[in-house]
């Protein structure tokens, strides 16, 4: 679950620089890169919920 | 931003980001105190000589192959995207060959990253406190001088694709950082959850039953003392980045200076009001951690902003720190001793985005927010998966003996107070 969060990471990542080269006007660039932010957001909370399990079956 | 482009650097200048550079391993100084205040008593000799085992790995590692990659000297790696030229690396020459004859302020940008470099190796060597044996502190430090500090360097302050954003795109003035959010402070957080991830909790942190156990940094004394040192580092580390990186004038570096001042004092007052609302009295070591986030902050805000919008930032910084501390603690199950991962990471990204909401240029948010994406999205992922190889080959973490008898008896042979009493470890659980 760790590693599906960090490979998700780097979508968002991509996504942001899709909306460089798509959009040309400052609002929608702006909003699509914060959306690839949401996604690497979402990534790393799906890392650090995979932290957390290792962690408890560990203990 | 193309800041090696021959703009005028006149002889004054130069003198002064020299003298300026002189001052700056004072940050460095005090971050390397507060890590080992913010440590136990068991691995304080361990830590600091680390924290010299790290600098010195990877400021050589930088050195060798690092600067070629950092370099901005024209015959850059590039690959073309959709008609726009995406600058990835520098292809400088190895072994620093050549510094001698290039231009005044091409040698001082060499001076500032490696002064750079050896602030960055400390801030994950700090998060796996306690913990992480020398030889992988070592083998970190040389990744991350050889090969992840030179990519977002050479993207951020030598001609890289983020800089470039406002030529390909128009957005702003291209990423800017001024004194090192990006490129130091959150590619040292992001390392430094890499490493906690990897590593683990210390022994006894988080026990089978019952909430986390509070393991205080043994000298809290080094800590604010550190903080203090650290000040006069950052003042220079700031206003020489101004100089060098965003082509401030002489005459802008007290308002860079007055910025960086403010955003640590409103982070103290903030981390103080809510430490003292949450626990009755105030933490003086979440303090000091609120202190130095303001300074990250500041890396980010102080050559851009005016100084009721560098006191704002600052403000957010200190109120953050202590909540994320708790949060990564309680919540998330994340052994930080030193706390950069919120210091230094989540201060530094908020440092950057606040840049990009108050600098005046049109567009300067979008370029802001492209630098924290890249930092998130692509440098958290590879800084994990290349300190996982790194954890195959030199195992991070100690045996559980070592980890009980402390790092420095296990990894030094001694102890850094020998005439002390070490009383029994009420957390081992």
């Amino acid at each position: 679950m760790k590693y599906a969060g960090l490979l998700v990471m780097p979508a968002g990542f991509f996504l942001s620089i899709a909306a460089m080269l798509l959009f040309p006007a400052s609002v929608e660039r702006t909003a699509f890169i914060v959306c690839g932010l949401a996604v690497e957001a979402m990534g790393l909370v799906v890392a650090v919920r995979g932290h957390m399990q290792l962690r408890s079956e560990n203990r | 931003m193309t800041p090696l482009a021959p703009m005028p650097f006149p002889e004054s200048s130069f003198a002064l980001t020299l003298g300026l550079l002189m001052l700056a391993p004072l940050a460095i100084a005090g971050i390397a105190l507060v890590n080992t205040g913010l440590g136990r008593s068991r691995s304080a000799m361990q830590s600091l000589l680390g924290s010299l085992v790290v600098i010195s790995t990877a400021v050589i590692a930088f050195a060798i192959v690092g600067s070629a990659i950092a370099s901005g000297t024209g015959g850059d790696h590039v690959f073309h995207l959709a008609g726009k030229m995406w600058n990835w690396a520098g292809a400088g020459p190895l072994f620093l060959n050549g510094l001698g004859a290039a231009s005044a302020r091409m040698q001082l940008a060499v001076l500032f990253e490696l002064l750079s470099v050896a602030l960055v190796v400390l801030i994950p060597w700090g998060s796996g406190a306690d913990r992480v044996r020398l030889p992988a502190g070592a083998a970190v430090a040389a990744i991350m001088g050889a090969v992840a500090f030179p990519l977002v360097a050479h993207w951020t302050w030598g001609g890289g694709w983020l800089g470039q954003l406002d030529a390909n795109f128009s957005t702003g003035a291209g990423f800017l950082d001024g004194g090192g959010a990006a490129a130091i402070h959150a590619l040292g957080g992001v390392s430094g959850l890499a490493i906690v991830w990897i590593a683990g909790p210390r022994k006894g942190k988080f026990p089978r039953e019952g909430l986390s156990t509070a393991m205080p940094g043994h000298n809290v004394v080094y800590v604010l003392l550190g903080c203090l040192i650290a000040l006069v580092g950052w003042l220079a580390w700031n206003m020489a980045g101004s100089l060098l990186w965003l082509n401030a004038a002489p005459g802008q570096l007290v308002n860079t200076a007055v910025n960086t001042l403010l955003s640590a004092a409103a982070a103290l007052v903030a981390t103080f009001a809510v430490t003292r609302i949450r626990f009755g009295k105030p933490d003086a070591s979440l303090c000091a951690n609120g202190w130095l986030s303001g300074l990250v902050t500041s890396s980010a805000c102080a050559g851009l902003v005016t100084p009721m919008d560098a006191l704002f930032t600052g403000l957010v910084a200190g109120a953050m720190t202590p909540l994320l501390v708790e949060l990564f603690e309680l919540a998330l199950s994340i052994d930080d001793p030193s706390g950069a991962i919120g210091v230094h990471g989540a201060a530094g990204l908020w440092g950057l985005v606040a840049a990009g909401i108050f600098a005046p240029r049109d567009g300067q948010f979008a370029a802001q927010l492209m630098g924290v994406s890249a930092l998130l999205g692509l440098m958290l992922p590879l800084m994990y998966f290349a300190f996982w190889i790194v954890n195959h080959i030199f195992p991070f973490r100690v045996d559980s003996d070592g980890e009980r008898l402390g790092m420095d008896l296990h990894e030094l042979g001694g102890n850094a107070y020998p005439e002390f009493v070490v009383h029994r470890d009420e957390s081992y659980r």
